[in-house]
């Protein structure tokens, strides 16, 4: 498949090529599947969509029992929602049992830029991570949705994966060979680590470039699966550099920051630093590089944090 | 009508489920004994008349599925399950023991014939509303049964679950409400009061059937009466006993979750033992 610069577009095209290939998936929707793209699936396969209204607490009960006999439910909402609302039902009748269902966590972290606080999530990763056997995966781009939700089919157990509402560049390396874990470089460097997932990115890749004309060099590293976070990949990773810079469209607390310095523990390590929301909601704005920029996510803040870890700064 | 046979034979079976339930809970161990004892009969006319279940194949997709959104009286459902022969007798009295597959809630990796993760209150009807969903995708025959509280039709996702399964239609569910009128902390209409039940799950799209939940009779009737009903969900409303067949624990929220001394469960055991025999000799004048 193409990937379609907007990952949620992609993740809905991508969801319906799925369903092609495997009968058993369904779909279920509470109502915001415009936004999520589960509208696409619902347009190929009406008899296995399900449009649960808004009843996010059902849907994800519901979608164990569609679990325990035979089917894959692959169920939206907004992250906020997805992971917030149902908590609890996806602990108890999903998490416990280890059943094989996706949530889509769409419109995360800032990326409804115009909504504000309530339906911008700063918590998933961290609300999702916590929960004993499940994945929790968050591309970053077009490219890599795909190769991701191709696994989705025969990964085992509960999987929550971020979605993005934007246009995000493509800058996966389409021609590597992917699985669920793997950690991509996607620029080498031998003396900083910027660790990343989902658009934070391609906000590293420009740290990277800002670093360079200091005559830094960093690698760039897409922390795409959160958890099982690989974490021999990951230390062998950041091995060698002086600084680590991790960042997120997320809480400092309890997101991809926490879980890599969770899976560095024990080991001796370069300095870390988290860049990203710092403990706080959201906010309305008129586009998402400008809600982007007033939290301090981007390059630069990355770059910066960088060179305060080596103390060029 | 069933016949009186099989009446007989339930009621026997509903006897030794209070018996196993004792032997589960045993002395000094707390166990769920007031909502478990309400469904002993509900139970018996499940598993041993109304379900298509092959215990020799607890796992057989073409099998009828029973679910208690009301996870913490799972010691109905182990005792059913232990004569049935799906869960080895044996572990009845390490029930709720380290290691044991029989666990304080619902937990279908641990225990043979157990069909979800329920406990936390208000889910299983939605539990199964997705399986009954899916059985019909598949085309499959069979039938899911879900037994929930009337304390917890104060948990929203109930009647989210409700309003879905009306506005799909689903008529391979029966839902059953075990309406013993008490619930942890005291009488359900003291805690929260929520009036009109049968009203309620009408306003929601379900037919409703209103039983004597012990009377096994009524119990079979309505079991089948509500397999029959087309284009929508039906609901069996149970009107029920809490603690049904142990004097002390009767109409008694200290027995929602309580512990036999000694003492008690010695009474439990020869009031059970008093039942029998009246029960026999009661089927011996018919």
């Amino acid at each position: 498949m193409k990937p379609h610069p907007n990952m949620r577009e992609t993740y809905g095209l991508t969801l319906v090529e799925l369903g092609r290939e495997n009968r058993d998936i369904v779909a279920l929707e509470a109502d915001l599947g415009k936004s999520t793209r589960s509208v696409l699936f619902q347009e190929a396969f009406p008899d296995r969509y399900f449009q649960m209204g808004i009843a996010e607490q059902n849907m994800a009960a519901a979608a164990a029992g569609l679990a325990l006999v035979g089917k894959i439910p692959f169920i939206h909402s907004f992250a906020v929602f997805a992971a917030g609302r149902a908590f609890d039902q996806l602990r108890t009748t999903n998490c416990i049992p280890s059943l094989k269902i996706r949530i889509c966590g769409s419109s995360y972290g800032f990326s409804d830029f115009g909504d504000g606080k309530t339906h911008q999530s700063v918590e998933d990763i961290a609300i999702m991570r916590s929960l004993p056997n499940m994945t929790v995966l968050s591309p970053m781009d077009s490219i890599e949705t795909i190769k991701m939700m191709e696994c989705l089919i025969d990964w085992p157990g509960p999987v929550y994966i971020r979605i993005n509402r934007s246009d995000l560049p493509l800058l996966f390396p389409a021609d590597e060979p992917y699985s669920i874990g793997k950690i991509t470089k996607l620029r080498d460097g031998s003396d900083v680590a910027l660790v990343a997932a989902g658009i934070m990115v391609s906000r590293s890749l420009e740290a990277a470039g800002i670093l360079a004309e200091r005559g830094i060099f960093a690698r760039v590293l897409n922390l795409s699966t959160i958890k099982p976070l690989n974490r021999e990949a990951l230390i062998e990773a950041v091995m060698g550099v002086r600084a680590i810079v991790v960042s997120e469209e997320h809480n400092i607390i309890g997101g991809l920051g926490g879980a890599v310095l969770e899976a560095l523990r024990a080991v001796p390590h370069a300095p870390v630093e988290i860049v990203g929301i710092k403990d706080c909601f959201g906010t309305s704005a008129t586009n998402y590089d400008e809600i982007l920029a007033r939290f301090g996510l981007t390059g630069s803040a990355i770059a910066g944090a960088a060179m305060d870890l080596l103390r060029l700064r | 009508m069933a016949d009186t046979a099989t009446i007989q034979k339930l009621e026997r079976l509903a006897l030794q489920l209070r018996f196993d339930l004792v032997e589960m809970i045993g002395v000094g161990k707390a166990g769920h004994l007031g909502g478990s004892s309400s469904m002993a009969e509900i139970v018996a006319c499940l598993y041993f008349h109304a379900m298509h279940y092959n215990p020799a194949n607890p796992k057989d997709p073409e099998r009828d599925r029973f679910l208690l959104s009301k996870g913490h009286c799972v010691l109905i459902q182990y005792a059913a399950l232990v004569e049935l022969g799906v869960i080895p007798r044996e572990e009845l009295k390490k029930a709720k023991t380290l290691d044991c597959c029989l666990q304080g809630h619902p937990d279908m990796d641990r225990t043979p014939g157990i069909e979800a993760v329920t406990g936390s209150l208000g889910m299983g009807l939605s539990v199964g509303l997705g399986m009954a969903l899916g059985l019909r995708l598949d085309g499959r025959p069979n039938r899911v049964y879900v037994a929930v509280g009337d304390g917890e039709l104060s948990e929203g996702q109930i009647w989210e679950a409700a309003m879905a399964a009306a506005a799909y239609k689903v008529d391979n569910i029966t839902g059953i409400v075990d309406f013993n009128h008490v619930q942890a902390t005291g009488p359900t209409k003291e805690i929260l009061h929520n009036p009109d039940i049968a009203k309620k799950w009408k306003a929601f799209g379900w037919e409703v059937l209103e039983i004597d939940g012990h009377n096994i009779g009524q119990i079979l009737n309505a079991l089948e009466k509500a397999k029959k009903v087309a284009g929508r969900p039906a609901v069996i409303i149970a009107e029920t006993v809490k603690g049904k067949g142990f004097s002390f624990a009767e109409n008694n929220a200290a027995f929602h979750n309580g512990i036999f001394t000694e003492d008690l469960y010695r009474q439990a055991l020869s009031e059970l033992q008093a039942q029998r025999t009246a029960l026999e000799r009661r089927l011996r004048r018919r």
